[in-house]
């Protein structure tokens, strides 16, 4: 993994008063990103809009597609390219990337696509908070794969998982995810950017060994391969099928074997490196609140009033939604009582902790819909009984 | 074995495939093979540096023309070849991008990216090799299939209107538009060489025999009689009105150059107007110095 500092010419250094939606913009052009194809969808638009204004002062591409498939695709092509490539959507457009998304994962495709989630299914909730795609973006495509997810709380954490974000997928060569929200993406917050030479910046993983020998998917010891771009004379092929090291389709059950079984352990053999969260007051909780994105912020309140009710509540706050922290899930629920799991869906996560938990402690959902934010007093009367 | 006789053995377009996948997946009788071939000699003629030359094909028994030549070579999703070219173009737009790619992938599920692609004028090659069928399904009835022919999900025959594709690029803005048939090699090669020489969203459709399956359910026989139909029935008329050009089923093909313009790319529009609206402060991209 080559680190670099980023390129100034990407970076507005400075105290800024931005929403997460533009927070997201900036990261993307702070990490290094010179290609943005979008297709407009509430509440996520603002992104492209940002983008489309910034990148002609830095150098670089911004194209409207005709819609998401399009603009996942060419994402893919313009990463194969040789650039760093993002996009933004919601709800629907998510739904369209799908298939796509696995083509990324397949050709083991450094991007970023960030998801201002809103209320669904379907049309749903165009303008209104959700976080209902946190299952999706893991299993939403075809397959078993493995990606990486992210979910901020605050503008600032927009512009700082974005640039993550970019450094992830450039180490494991896999799409990933900011899964923010309607009410991150709007919220606005102040935003510090550092000056250029303070942020960090993952370059690619390009091969530089000698051309014959190349095989575009034979692993290094970190299990990810070396890429190289289009147009520097290695002629290599590369597919959604299934393919051997050479990256030539092989339609085989052996074949299907090594390459599924490696996109997965590039990420989970390296989830330690990976995954992120914060917590605050774990030791000797009783009750532990595991939260993300709007949903962390507004359990907050809720977390005070129970302590101030004398019950130990700890949180703690997913900031790498995928891979999951299953070891920790696991290692909390042999000593509490409970898990409180508020989010914006009627259990995604929730679902999850009780998996990882294994019937060592009960994960109490606070399902909602969607359209707006728990109020705090749901969330606390659920602690006060998980606390019992 | 003297040198001149390990020459002869050499296949011709050897350095143009990945002969590490050969032999190929294609049915006796199928035209795409000397599609590819006609590609191939027209890389050889070009002038271009090969090793910036990428093909990206998407799904069906064209999409796999990207797995056997030797190019930086994608092999995408169903439809979805031209987005991917397009990004590919506009990260390195020193390549020169060349879609290969069939009837149902270009104009049936990937017809919306198609004509944006030719509306935007993105500097990319796209040659449509049309069978009038999805046939690595066994012979689905696509949005090219000629009224009445029969298809298994035409079983009583086509009562759909097809696509005339030469006239759907024409009306999007496409800058080349030829069509030609898989006997028309020595044609094909060449529309492919003049289109690789322009700079603009360029569209070679080239009418191909798909035996196993178009032809064997239409009782048309194999390979030969249908080239022999091709023979009869083709008719060359450069710059022909692209709405005349529709193909009735084994009715007469309107072959030729339809279109030849020239006009800025989408990267160009984009530098031009950028420049001319912000001055000084625009960061031209993908220019050279």
């Amino acid at each position: 993994m080559r680190k670099v500092k980023a390129d100034p010419k990407g970076v507005l250094t400075g105290a800024h008063y931005l929403d997460g939606d533009f927070a997201i913009a900036e990261g993307g052009l702070a990490a290094g990103c010179r290609f943005f194809a979008g297709y407009p969808i509430t509440p996520s638009t603002e992104t492209a809009e940002r983008f489309a204004e910034r990148i002609p002062f830095v150098g670089g591409v911004f194209v409207q597609m005709e819609d998401e498939i399009a603009s996942i695709t060419a994402l893919i092509g313009a990463s194969w390219g040789g650039q760093k490539s993002m996009t933004v959507t919601s709800g629907p457009g998510f739904s369209l990337m799908m298939e796509n998304i696995g083509l990324a994962v397949m050709m083991e495709t450094p991007l970023v696509i960030a998801n201002v989630q809103r209320g669904g299914p379907s049309t749903g909730l165009p303008t209104l908070v959700g976080q209902g795609d946190m299952l999706q973006v893991k299993f939403g495509s075809h397959g078993d794969y493995e990606i990486i997810a992210l979910s901020p709380d605050s503008p600032q954490e927009c512009f700082d998982l974005t640039i993550k974000a970019f450094n992830l997928a450039e180490t494991y060569r896999v799409p990933v995810f900011i899964m923010t929200d309607e009410c991150v993406g709007h919220m606005h917050e102040k935003v510090l950017i550092p000056p250029a030479d303070q942020i960090e910046v993952v370059e690619r993983k390009w091969y530089e060994g000698p051309k014959e020998k190349y095989l575009p998917y034979r692993s290094d010891k970190d299990l990810v391969p070396f890429m190289v771009k289009a147009g520097d004379g290695y002629r290599f092929h590369t597919t959604g099928l299934t393919h051997d090291e050479r990256g030539y389709p092989a339609i085989n059950a052996e074949a299907q074997d090594w390459c599924v079984h490696h996109l997965m352990d590039k990420i989970t053999k390296n989830a330690p490196k990976i995954i992120e969260y914060k917590e605050d007051q774990i030791e000797n909780a009783e009750v532990v609140v595991i939260s993300y994105g709007i949903t962390s912020r507004v359990a907050v309140k809720a977390v005070q009033e129970a302590r101030k009710a004398g019950i130990k509540v700890g949180t703690l706050r997913l900031i790498t939604v995928w891979p999951f922290p299953e070891g920790r899930i696991k290692a909390l629920a042999k000593k509490i009582k409970a898990f409180v799991v508020p989010e914006l869906n009627l259990g995604q996560i929730r679902r999850e902790v009780e998996r990882c938990a294994f019937g060592r402690a009960p994960a109490i959902g606070v399902p909602h819909c969607g359209g707006w934010v728990h109020d705090p007093d749901d969330i606390l009367k659920t602690i006060k009984e998980a606390a019992r | 074995m003297k040198a001149e006789e390990r020459v002869e053995e050499r296949n011709p377009i050897e350095d143009f495939l990945r002969m590490d996948r050969i032999p190929h997946i294609w049915c006796p009788g199928c035209g795409i093979g000397t599609v590819v071939t006609s590609f191939a000699e027209a890389m050889k003629k070009s002038e271009l540096d090969l090793d910036k030359v990428a093909v990206v094909s998407g799904i069906g028994c064209t999409g796999r023309v990207a797995g056997y030549v030797k190019f930086d070579s994608f092999h995408s999703t169903h439809g979805r070849a031209i987005p991917f070219a397009t990004g590919l173009k506009l990260a390195n737009p020193e390549l020169k991008v060349v879609v290969f790619s069939g009837d149902g992938d270009i104009a049936g599920i990937g017809g919306n990216h198609f004509i944006h692609a030719a509306r935007r004028n993105m500097d990319i090659l796209v040659i449509c090799v049309n069978n009038f069928n999805y046939a690595m399904t066994g012979g689905q009835v696509a949005a090219t299939t000629p009224l009445t022919a029969n298809l298994s999900t035409a079983p009583f025959g086509n009562f759909e209107y097809p696509f005339n594709l030469a006239y759907l690029a024409d009306a999007c803005g496409a800058t080349y538009v030829a069509r030609w048939t898989s006997l028309h090699i020595r044609r094909v090669t060449k529309s492919i060489q003049e289109a690789l020489a322009k700079r603009g969203f360029s569209f070679i459709e080239v009418i191909t025999p798909c035996v196993t399956l178009y032809a064997r359910r239409n009782r048309l026989g194999d390979g030969l009689n249908l080239l022999k139909y091709y023979y009869d029935k083709s008719e060359m008329k450069h710059g022909a009105d692209t709405r005349t050009v529709d193909i009735d089923f084994q009715g007469k093909i309107i072959v030729g150059k339809f279109v030849d313009k020239d006009k800025p790319t989408f990267l160009e529009c984009m530098n031009t107007h950028l420049q001319k609206t912000l001055g000084d402060k625009y960061v031209p991209y993908g220019v050279k110095p």
